[in-house]
């Protein structure tokens, strides 16, 4: 069934760090990697070196331009995929049962064998993180590498998203956020990470950290310009009131 | 939001053929025996071909059985049940008028009921988009079902009632197109809480995250054509509602105007709802900076 689970065991999901993301796309890269070759039907690649290259991503990176009120301008790099929302409307309006949110950790997936290719789970993401496939026609989305977290044929530090093993900057972050004790939550609390699209009412797991505010803008060569440093004082101080009396 | 033709077909011919089946259910007009068939005939055509056009957009539709399990979650199912209850229904009591002379009337009531319900459920995967403003209110099922009931009652040959109809539906639709316009706004979504930076300043998008275009670009950030609007809106209203209401109610009755009444109406209700695909915005196109 296609209704939502009233309660998840954990949730698992992401914590994205804006202030530390560089824009470098390899999590875009490695997310492709990982997901052309294993779970589901392949990431199609149509005409990708040619003229209109077009695909399917389960990660993009957006880079935005923040203007404050004052002072300079901010380049933010944005990266955005599933949210693994706890109240996901795209679950909810398939209508064959392809889509739905696991009770044991919360992650939003699609069985490509019952979908239908109608699209409209990807009408309800307010996201845009649901992509179909111009190849197989099968939806694809985001699947927390599930067949990576819990994989006991992989070294332990490669049981998380390809995203997050990749991210050189270490500005993504996977764990539960419903343990108020897990190092994501803990990070959440401490940076203030929010929800995107509050008012979609969607109640995304995945939590943003805004960037850390800028220092005001310094002169740092202000101080070596002064040259008339302190007033002067003995000898030099005589000499100097002298001179300004003789006009 | 692109305005694909399947599913421009599918609600428009669906629509009518469900509405002919609301006033046939209701006996009206009393037919029976070969008139009845012919009546019966293009509601089937309409409302089969309809669906059979809805299927033409499915990336597999092999599988569109599958489509009748989630009826208790998925607006898509709930049509889909409906459609097919409606259809086994009305073919029952259809072959009552048809072969037996005999109006099973409480069997009609009940068709034209779920022909009403079938109408109502295929707004309903619309309306239910939060993500889609401008479809997500009430106005959705009023327009649509006022399409059914006014296509409805023209195709059923009821001069008077249809020619009240269509002039009602007409009042409905600027009104549904007026509202709709503020609705985008009036949801709140923005760039800025899009992306959760609007606390630091004004937000605009920079570099998109491919060079290309996408999924997300062509099915659900449609911006082209959307100019013509305005003048769209006008020729769809004459056509849909004010021509066809002047031939009813104005000219004397004949069955080549009554044609060309039919013809007008379903031409302007197509591109009513090829506006309503086209000017409708999903919130996803604030990632991107465009609407």
């Amino acid at each position: 069934m296609t209704s939502l689970p009233s309660h998840t065991e954990k949730k698992l999901g992401l914590v994205i760090d804006l202030d530390i993301c560089v824009g470098c796309h390899a999590c875009v890269t490695a997310c492709k990697g990982w997901n052309t070759e294993n779970y589901g039907v392949p990431l199609a690649d149509e005409d990708a070196y040619g003229a209109n290259p077009v695909g399917s991503f389960l990660n993009r990176v957006h880079s935005y331009e923040v203007k404050p009120e004052e002072g300079a301008a901010q380049l933010v790099h944005f990266p955005k995929s599933c949210l693994h929302c706890d109240d996901a409307p795209c679950v909810t309006v398939c209508p064959t049962g392809a889509s739905y949110k696991r009770v044991e950790d919360g992650i939003v997936l699609v069985n490509e064998g019952d979908c239908i290719g109608c699209g409209l789970c990807a009408w309800a993401c307010p996201y845009g993180a649901r992509e179909m496939d111009p190849t197989e026609q099968v939806m694809k989305k985001c699947t927390l590498c599930v067949d990576r977290i819990y994989n006991e044929n992989l070294p332990e530090e490669d049981r998380e998203p390809a995203c997050v093993r990749t991210c050189p900057t270490g500005a993504r972050h996977f764990g539960d956020l419903s343990d108020p004790e897990s190092a994501v939550s803990q990070l959440v609390a401490e940076r203030g990470g929010m929800d995107l699209m509050p008012e979609q009412g969607t109640a995304p797991v995945n939590k943003y950290l805004p960037p850390r505010p800028k220092d005001a803008p310094t002169d740092v060569l202000a101080p070596l310009l002064d040259i008339t440093g302190e007033e002067p004082k003995g000898f030099l101080g005589w000499l100097d009131k002298t001179l300004e009396r003789l006009g | 939001m692109h305005p694909a033709p399947s599913i421009i077909l599918f609600t428009v011919l669906s629509g009518l053929g469900f509405g002919l089946l609301i006033f046939l259910g209701l006996g009206i007009p009393a037919v029976t025996g070969w008139s009845a068939f012919a009546f019966f005939a293009i509601a089937y055509l309409l409302a089969v071909g309809g669906l059979a056009a809805s299927t033409f957009h499915l990336g597999h539709p092999e599988r569109a059985l599958k489509a009748f399990t989630q009826w208790r979650s998925s607006w898509l199912s709930r049509e889909a049940w409906l459609a097919a209850i409606t259809l086994v229904v009305m073919a029952l009591y259809g072959a009552g008028l048809v072969f037996f002379g005999t109006r099973l009337g409480v069997l009609g009531w009940l068709g034209a009921g779920l022909a009403l319900a079938t109408v109502a459920a295929t707004s309903m995967i619309y309306a239910q988009l939060k993500t889609v403003p401008r479809w997500h209110h009430w106005s959705t099922p009023v327009i649509f079902l006022g399409h059914a009931l006014g296509g409805g009652a023209l195709l059923a040959g009821e001069v008077q009632l249809a020619a009240s109809l269509l002039l009602v539906l007409g009042g409905l639709q600027i009104w549904a197109w007026l509202q709709g316009d503020g609705r985008f706004r009036a949801a709140g979504g923005t760039m800025e809480s899009a992306t959760g930076l609007g606390n630091i300043g004004d937000v605009r998008a920079f570099e998109p995250p491919h060079t290309g275009t996408n999924y997300l670009l062509t099915e659900m950030v449609h911006v082209v054509a959307r100019k013509h609007a305005v003048k769209l809106r006008a020729i769809a209203y004459g056509l849909f509602s004010i021509l066809p209401w002047a031939i009813l109610a104005l000219l004397p009755f004949s069955h080549t105007l009554a044609m060309i009444a039919v013809l007008s109406h379903i031409s302007g209700t197509l591109i009513s709802r090829w506006l309503f695909f086209a000017e409708a915005e999903h919130v996803v196109g604030l990632y991107y900076g465009k609407r």
